[in-house]
């Protein structure tokens, strides 16, 4: 049976560096709700990053995270000078020196992904919607997050690709198929929402008319949530949902603001911040000996 | 007098005649996507059950979320306007009503002449309704009417984190895969919904008697996590689906 | 910092929101013990400063959690807010 909302998972490591010439080696897990990503650094330098499936278990997606990362780079565990455990399951990774807030570690993963100009982030995961507003250093000035509520969200967009029966690497694509935006979906709750797309399939909607007009409720909804603590550029999207352009489109059109082109998987903010806060505190602990 | 009142809920039509302040026939029809359409056969069965015609009916009048679409009523009502008449009418001691429908929940305080003194909603969102615990029914693979008598065999009650639909689902489904036993998870789905349902009540301050209507009062295994999370009993009518298209009736004999 | 804790759903907007820099201006703390339902606690942020924040527990149900000190008629001020004195506490609701 396809499973349309199932995503890709996928590594990568730097193959041009060698890490035994490092000095620094960190790592930042991000165990979220959804997908679990392990990133390591080497000299505040991106090395190598896998991209998972969350399991049933926190602990040991965790560790398949972190195994998966640094396979085929010879690095074990033991290589590895400070390890930051952040996301929903930080408090679950067994192996990590620290926990840190992903609101944190997600303001300093965009300032180093998208540079020191960006002032604002938003991070759309699986199962909650955050605005984060940082400054320079990528220190965190304001945020807000939505985790009850699935509108906004991954699993919310995921429901809808179940119902068309649409892989959700396409949902957005498919989405900016129409020749005229139609109305939104009157609904922000999924489960009404839901209800009113079948509706539709019903009066003879296409399936892109349908989408059109469900990512265009929720682009609103995020619009409404970044409007709480006001957006300021550079404006960044991280997380999964910044792969979806139906979404990322509408958003900007209605903001008047373009986000930052990404030059590293969107997915791995939060790891990677908390493999740089790894980092200041692997420093702060070598020079207090 | 014969009169009629409509209940355009969100998910389902209820039609009620009333012969003076008697119930003589009632109807029950899904509002699918036509709802205007759903209601009217919805009514033509109402007049079949109370054995009279469409002519012999002197006044109809409408509620529910879909009363602007409502056929043959000549005025509406607001829902909670509707509950507490009805809640009156059948229970002179009543002074709050909690009506738990498809897709909104309500708590209201009314006076001993029925008036509305107070009312809070739990309004689009799915969590805060009967929506909640269908979901909840899909993902245990169980039959609505039956998760009630399911959760009253629960031995321990469980935490339920999510406070949405969509997630609350994920959730029994990573409850189901580490073996927490079913009756549990459906006490705490009731559990929660009944949580959700209170704090409306306790907005409004309630006070009883206590009156139970809309759909979900069918289930067992809600009442009995109502009850306990609002520390004392509440008495549910006979049909309480009905309840909020009879106070619609009432109020069309009452001109 | 600001910190917005709470939720957006299709009934409205509900945050309780903490300016922490104020906040970290604090002597007594006095919020989290006001609040008659344990709604907030003082937590050391990611930044080392000592802040209050909305327990996690109810950040999620934070209008329901909110809701007894919230009738319609005869509000009277919150209490957390009346306790705080660098004026670092809001209601979004």
């Amino acid at each position: 049976m396809t499973e349309y909302w199932r995503w890709k998972e996928h590594r990568w490591h730097d193959e041009e560096a060698n890490w035994r010439d490092g000095e620094l080696i960190t790592a930042g897990v991000d165990v979220g709700s959804v997908s679990s990503q392990a990133v390591v650094m080497v000299d505040g330098e991106l090395y190598a990053f896998s991209s998972m499936r969350t399991g049933s278990d926190s602990p040991e997606s965790a560790r398949k995270a972190m195994d998966w990362a640094m396979e085929g780079t010879g690095l074990t565990l033991d290589d590895v000078g400070f390890v930051v455990g952040t996301g929903y399951g930080r408090v679950n990774v067994p192996f990590s020196d620290k926990a840190i807030t992903e609101i944190a570690c997600h303001a300093r993963g965009a300032n180093y992904m998208y540079g020191p100009g960006v002032r604002t982030v938003l991070d759309m995961g699986g199962q909650d919607c955050k605005v984060i507003r940082c400054d320079e250093r990528g220190k965190v000035s304001a945020f807000v997050m939505n985790d009850k509520c699935a509108a906004g969200t991954g699993r919310g967009m995921e429901v809808f690709a179940d119902l068309l029966a649409i892989p959700i690497e396409e949902v957005g694509e498919l989405s900016l198929q129409v020749e005229e935006e139609p109305p939104p979906v009157s609904c922000t709750c999924v489960v009404f929402a839901k209800s009113e797309a079948t509706a539709l399939l019903r009066e003879g909607w296409p399936k892109s008319k349908v989408l059109a007009a469900y990512c265009s409720a929720m682009s609103h909804r995020v619009v409404t949530l970044l409007e709480q603590v006001g957006v300021e550029e550079q404006f960044a999207i991280t997380g999964g949902i910044a792969k979806n352009i139906g979404i990322v489109r509408r958003l900007e059109d209605e903001i008047g603001i373009k986000a930052q082109p990404a030059k590293f998987d969107t997915q791995i903010a939060g790891g990677l911040g908390g493999a740089l806060f790894a980092q200041n505190l692997l420093k702060k602990k070598l020079s207090a000996n | 007098m014969i009169t009629a009142g409509i209940d355009m809920g969100s998910k389902t039509i209820k039609v009620v005649i009333l012969r003076d302040t008697e119930i003589v026939g009632k109807s029950i029809a899904l509002a699918g996507f036509e709802n205007r359409e759903a209601a009217e056969t919805a009514y033509a069965a109402a007049l079949d059950d109370a054995g009279v015609g469409m002519d012999d009916v002197e006044r109809v009048v409408a509620t529910g979320a879909g009363r602007g679409n409502a056929p043959y009523a000549e005025r509406d009502i607001s829902e909670v306007a509707s509950d507490a008449r009805a809640a009156i009418s059948l229970y002179p001691t009543a002074r709050t009503v909690i009506d738990v429908g498809a897709e909104e929940g309500r708590a209201i305080r009314c006076t001993e002449k029925g008036k509305v003194l107070d009312f809070a909603l739990n309004e689009k969102c799915a969590a805060g309704a009967g929506a909640f615990t269908e979901a909840m029914s899909r993902a245990l693979e169980v039959e609505i009417e039956a998760l009630g008598q399911m959760s009253l065999a629960s031995t321990q009650a469980i935490p339920m984190n999510a406070q949405c639909a969509v997630f609350a689902e994920s959730e029994v489904v990573s409850l189901l895969h580490a073996k927490v036993a079913k009756q549990d998870i459906a006490r705490a789905v009731h559990d929660a919904i009944a949580s959700r349902i209170v704090s409306l009540a306790r907005k409004i301050g309630f006070e009883p008697e206590v009156v139970l209507i809309g759909g979900v009062a069918h289930n067992i295994g809600f009442v009995d996590s109502l009850q306990r999370a609002l520390e004392c009993d509440v008495v549910i009518p006979d049909d309480p689906e009905y309840i909020g298209a009879y106070g619609a009736a009432l109020a069309a004999a009452e001109g | 910092m600001k910190a917005h804790y709470g939720y957006k759903d299709g009934a409205g907007d509900f945050f309780i929101i903490i300016d922490t820099d104020k906040c970290a201006e604090c002597e007594d703390r006095g919020c989290a013990s006001a609040c008659p339902e344990g709604v907030l606690e003082i937590i050391t942020d990611d930044y080392d400063d000592q802040v209050a924040a909305v327990v996690e527990d109810h950040r999620k149900k934070i209008k329901y959690s909110c809701a007894p000190c919230k009738p319609d008629l005869d509000r009277a001020p919150l209490p957390c807010v009346a306790a705080c004195g660098p004026d670092a506490l809001t209601h979004s609701w």
